[in-house]
């Protein structure tokens, strides 16, 4: 699947769904000239994907500066790490925002494993307002795609997908949530990631 | 269709724990259809961030910018031995990694002869203590031990020697920890984890654990980040209870 820029015009008869080989090319090539040591080339992936990694981080974690942080460790491993990457196994904007997500949902849950012995911590549960999304969110045609597409979703499906992504809960976590069998949130979840990868058409 | 093939998504979305993600990296490993659906998957996933963009403070910019300037990017994997080096995605690790039955800890005596298995070959990390020190614990007249059968995941035993005020694990056919975590070592006393030194990654070997042993009630097992924490950020997968021991 393509890159998604984050703010990038879509000509009027643009197939939907199809992969904007340009920019997934792009950023791709941008993380080689990186692994071979090009700073200004891994500046340009910085500029063109910090919102979406930003972003990502900032709604799993919720704390600004522990998301800052987050970002910042997962620019460094990617930066570490980007001569491991291989265009052939997915995109590089797919790539680093599974760094984000996973260094996110790491601080998250040892953030709780290690303030759960502290009384005085208070984890703050309020849900967030899924409409509530940034100006540069809004105004991506992407960002109005992949909207459309999750709202497709059953109400279950969504639900299951959001609370284990943008949440960072476990699926156990999320069968005890939704109080329903593991199994069932497990079916949940992959159905409902199968289903948006086949309406974002999405193949590898 | 198994079980593991329904993880996927939960896999893509970082939804397991350790010790399930480790099970299930260790299914990939031999999966090629999971491992073409946990990079789709992802890949989906990763569309989702664009929901709920949002721009960066400047600073960061700065800060991601001066933190490369200081950095070497990794040397590449020219070892291509397996058929899934994907970055950021399981290693083919050959053995993946299993979870411990933290409650059978089952006391048995077993032959510590038999137990040092080729503890040093591979490794150089300066993380063990030389084998004379194992073998003094081992074979430490007030030695006393802890086995853990961890089924599928190997065999583990803790020794320990009062007088030694020191402490060995040996581990026959342990399974590796997942991807980018390593297994820590922990004294236990009561609600207090001191770190006991990181294990390398070797299936057969016997460490020696840095620190005092006399006064430990039990050793514990965790999974941390590669570099290892200073106090535990998750529960224990092995607990060996010395006040059990033989």
């Amino acid at each position: 699947m393509t890159d998604v820029d984050h703010v990038r015009p879509v000509p009027d008869g643009a197939p939907q769904g199809a992969p904007s080989g340009g920019d997934a090319t792009r950023l791709s090539d941008l993380l080689r000239q990186a692994a071979l040591g090009d700073e200004a080339a891994f500046a340009e992936l910085y500029d063109a994907t910090s919102a979406r990694a930003y972003g990502l981080a900032l709604r799993v974690v919720r704390n600004p500066a522990h998301a800052e942080e987050v970002t910042q460790e997962a620019y460094l491993d990617a930066w570490r790490s980007s001569t491991r990457f291989d265009p052939a196994r997915g995109s590089a904007a797919g790539w680093l925002l599974t760094i984000v997500h996973r260094k996110a949902v790491d601080r998250v849950r040892s953030v709780e494993a290690a303030t759960a012995r502290d009384e005085t911590w208070n984890r703050e549960t309020a849900p967030v307002d899924h409409d509530q999304t940034s100006e540069a969110a809004q105004a991506s045609l992407e960002a109005a795609r992949v909207r459309n597409a999750v709202a497709t979703l059953t109400d279950v499906q969504r639900q299951a997908v959001e609370l284990t992504y943008f949440g960072g809960y476990t699926h156990t976590e999320v069968a005890t949530l939704l109080d329903v069998p593991l199994g069932t949130a497990k079916t949940r979840i992959r159905d409902g990631l199968i289903r948006l990868r086949d309406l974002m058409g999405v193949a590898s | 269709m198994s079980d593991m093939h329904k993880l996927t998504g939960a896999y893509a979305l970082d939804a397991l724990d350790d010790l399930e993600r480790a099970r299930f990296e260790q299914h990939l490993a031999e999966c090629e259809d999971c491992r073409a659906e946990v990079v789709e998957l992802r890949e989906t996933a990763a569309l989702l961030a664009e929901t709920v963009a949002t721009p960066p403070p400047a600073a960061l910019r700065e800060s991601v910018l001066a933190g490369i300037s200081q950095v070497r990017p990794l040397a590449p994997e020219v070892r291509r031995t397996a058929p899934d080096h994907r970055a950021g995605a399981p290693a083919a690790r050959g053995r993946g990694w299993m979870p411990f039955l933290v409650a059978a800890a089952l006391a048995i005596i077993v032959g510590v002869g038999a137990m040092v298995t080729q503890p040093w070959a591979t490794d150089d990390s300066g993380d063990v203590t030389k084998l004379t020190a194992a073998e003094q614990v081992l074979q430490a007249p007030d030695a006393e031990e802890v086995f853990l059968d961890l089924g599928e995941a190997g065999r583990a035993t803790v020794v320990r020697s009062k007088s030694a005020d020191k402490a060995v694990i040996t581990t026959e056919d342990m399974v590796s920890a997942p991807d980018g975590k390593a297994y820590e070592l922990w004294f236990i006393d009561g609600d207090t984890f001191t770190s006991a030194g990181v294990m390398p990654d070797v299936a057969d070997q016997t460490v020696v654990l840095d620190g005092s042993a006399a006064q430990a009630a039990a050793v514990g097992i965790t999974v941390e980040p590669d570099e290892g924490s200073k106090q535990p950020t998750s529960d224990p997968i092995a607990v060996f209870d010395l006040t059990e021991a033989t």
